[in-house]
């Protein structure tokens, strides 16, 4: 057979049953991978309000907020999830905040792509512990190599200072967008 | 037709005798990425395992159907096709695991452990022996991965595996579990891999001489 038309058929063949096999196990994978998303989030709902029992779901213009209530069904603040830029992808993460919007009870990562062992600890309880009951009043600050004085600042990670400067964008920018859903009494 | 070795020494040279980092030094990018714990290199290095296995086996099956002018595309695509696979049953099934090694997968496909291995191995050899071949470059492959993990850990964050084995007293070197660490770590390394492959290639050399001279010697006292 000419060595140029064999070198097309079995290219192709390899591209063809690669495509099928990866569609075949991304059809699988799908709807696991779905509900496995659906699950995490409603998980960080309660992850970030320790005293929340039900929730509530409100769509806005800025993405998915969930009004969360204590055992008495008395409305104890919100858990907005977000997303922005961090140093190389997406960084989507839930942040719980009081029904005031100033005060930040905690955040939790749910997705994202920093630096393996850099930026990706953000992840991690000690940079994410930062953010409980941390004022957001006017807006969250980081600060670099040294312990932070005011109620509003964090500590940014050595060697990942952008992922946490996401971070903090990212909640900046929410919680501006939801302060001004609240004044129009959306939430 | 070359030589046959043994099953066993076709495991065991990925081992030593062609560690992927330290004598091929291929997969540098992921080496020096990822090992700032040791935890991140075991990870990484059987994700690659992982991987390596099945193409190896899949490309050697193969091997005699794809003409030589395509072979690095197609060896590419199967690699791809079995990251993403990887990737897809992982998420769906297992999204703790996936989580932890999320940013790794995709660093899987760009590792040229597995494409130097498919193109001087896999494309040459029989399925088994590819097998044996893949299964000891990745243990290889592993044991420098978690070897550098584990002194990137030690000296940057006073542990290894999380267990804390330096006492508070240390100040943690941050050079080390930052990039520059890395460099300075694999370099330390692969220098003291070469001193003692030298030190025994030179031994070697030594015992043959004295040999030589030994035999030397009794036959000339024999001819006296």
């Amino acid at each position: 057979m000419n060595n140029s038309i064999k070198m097309i058929i079995v290219l192709t063949s390899i591209a063809l049953v690669s495509g099928v096999v990866l569609s075949g196990v991304s059809n699988w994978a799908a709807p696991h991978i779905e509900s496995n998303r659906i699950a995490e989030t409603e998980a960080a709902i309660y992850l970030v309000h320790n005293n929340a029992r039900s929730y509530k779901k409100i769509e806005t213009e800025f993405g998915k907020v969930y009004k969360v209530y204590d055992e008495e069904g008395i409305p104890i603040g919100y858990s907005i999830v977000s997303e922005g830029n961090g140093f190389q992808g997406k960084i989507r993460l839930m942040i719980g905040v009081d029904t005031a919007l100033t005060k930040i009870t905690a955040i939790e990562i749910l997705e994202q792509v920093e630096t393996p062992g850099l930026g990706s600890r953000i992840t991690e309880d000690e940079f994410k512990n930062q953010f409980r009951n941390l004022s957001a009043q006017p807006s969250v600050n980081w600060v670099k190599g040294k312990t932070p004085e005011k109620p509003n600042e964090i500590e940014a990670i050595t060697g990942a200072t952008i992922s946490s400067k996401s971070v903090c964008a990212i909640i900046n920018d929410v919680l501006q967008k939801a302060r001004i859903e609240k004044q129009s009494n959306k939430l | 037709m070359k030589k046959q070795i043994s099953y066993w020494k076709e495991f065991s040279k990925g081992l030593w005798e062609i560690n992927p980092t330290f004598k091929q030094v291929l997969g540098m990018c992921p080496t020096l990425a990822v090992t700032v714990s040791a935890i991140n290199g075991v990870a990484m290095a059987l994700a690659t395992t992982f991987v390596l296995i099945f193409s190896s086996m899949l490309i050697s099956t193969i091997r005699k159907l794809v003409p030589s002018q395509v072979r690095i595309a197609a060896y590419i695509v199967i690699i791809a096709t079995f990251v993403t696979i990887a990737d897809f049953v992982m998420k769906a099934k297992f999204p703790e695991l996936s989580k932890a090694l999320g940013p790794f997968v995709p660093l899987i496909v760009v590792n040229c452990v597995i494409l130097g291995r498919a193109e001087a191995f896999a494309s040459k050899n029989n399925p088994l022996r590819s097998l044996l071949d893949a299964l000891g470059n990745g243990t290889g492959f592993l044991i420098a991965l978690t070897l550098m993990g584990s002194i990137r850990e030690l000296l940057g964050n006073r542990t290894i595996f999380g267990y804390q084995l330096l006492p508070e007293s240390f100040q943690p070197l941050l050079i080390m579990i930052l990039p520059a660490g890395a460099f300075i770590t694999l370099g330390l390394m692969m220098g003291l891999a070469n001193i003692y492959m030298n030190k025994k290639k030179k031994s070697e050399i030594d015992s043959v001489i004295s040999k030589y001279k030994e035999s030397k010697a009794t036959f000339e006292e024999s001819k006296a």
